[in-house]
């Protein structure tokens, strides 16, 4: 760890001007992708797992190209731990939300007691929505672990 | 205690391997999965959830319960991560006397 980081330092590896602002003006685009990637998933392959990972993909480039430290001001171990639980939590709250509303548990169909869609149509968007929280999960999952491997757990400037 | 481990080990693996020889053969058109449950997905996934993308009508509504488990699985790796790995600035060694 210490050999890599003098031996960067000696490369000034860490700090390009080049990198930073290719970076800084492709995380915009990356970020849109993963959102078309989760959301265009009844249409194209794609679906939560692809576009959580390319949107956690867009923190990583961060990371990656400037100070882990500067790119927890953009996205905050607080924010991140919130995104992930409520990803996951609205997975398996739309799974009960079914239960309770008279179906089985993740039967989307049963949700058309709340907003009366019609059955079919519910499952289609049972479906989003469920990407939408796998989505968020594995962003926030992925980001975490980079974070935690890439700086040993203690949140200062990483790799 | 680490031989007994190995032979726990060896013991599943045996019997997991010799459960697959029950297993219809790769790609065989006449295994069960192929006859009744492919055949069902493709003609009925579209007018059931409207969701042009098969992949993903199976992997989020006929199959909601596995994906749900993927997510708890990965979400479960992450806590194990953080809670392995993150450390307060109180406790790191060099703080510690």
């Amino acid at each position: 760890m210490k050999l890599l980081r003098e031996r960067t330092e000696k490369q000034r590896l860490g700090e390009s001007l080049i990198i930073q602002t290719s970076v800084r003006l492709m995380v915009p685009f990356v970020q849109l992708f993963g959102l078309y990637v989760i959301v265009h998933g009844h249409y194209s392959p794609g679906g939560g797992f692809q576009g959580g990972v390319i949107l956690g993909s867009s923190f990583v480039m961060l990371a990656l190209a400037f100070d882990q430290k500067s790119s927890l001001r953009l996205m905050s171990e607080r924010a991140n731990a919130i995104l992930g639980n409520t990803g996951a939590i609205i997975f398996v709250g739309v799974g009960a939300l079914c239960a309770i509303c008279g179906g089985l548990f993740l039967d989307y169909s049963a949700l058309d007691v709340l907003i009366p869609l019609g059955p079919v149509e519910w499952r289609s968007f049972g479906i989003f929505l469920v990407e939408v929280g796998v989505g968020l999960a594995v962003m926030s999952i992925m980001v975490s672990l980079f974070w935690d491997l890439g700086s040993a757990g203690k949140m200062d400037e990483g790799l | 205690m680490k031989a007994l481990a190995l032979l726990a080990t060896l013991i599943t693996g045996s019997i997991l391997l010799y459960g697959t020889m029950d297993f219809p053969a790769w790609g065989d058109p006449q295994d069960p999965a192929a006859v009744y449950l492919s055949p069902y997905y493709i003609e009925n996934a579209v007018r059931e959830t409207h969701v042009p993308n098969l992949v993903t009508a199976i992997l989020g509504d006929y199959r909601g319960y596995d994906t749900m488990f993927e997510t708890v699985v990965i979400y479960c790796a992450g806590m194990v991560v953080v809670s392995v790995l993150r450390r307060s600035k109180n406790d790191r060694p060099e703080n510690k006397t």
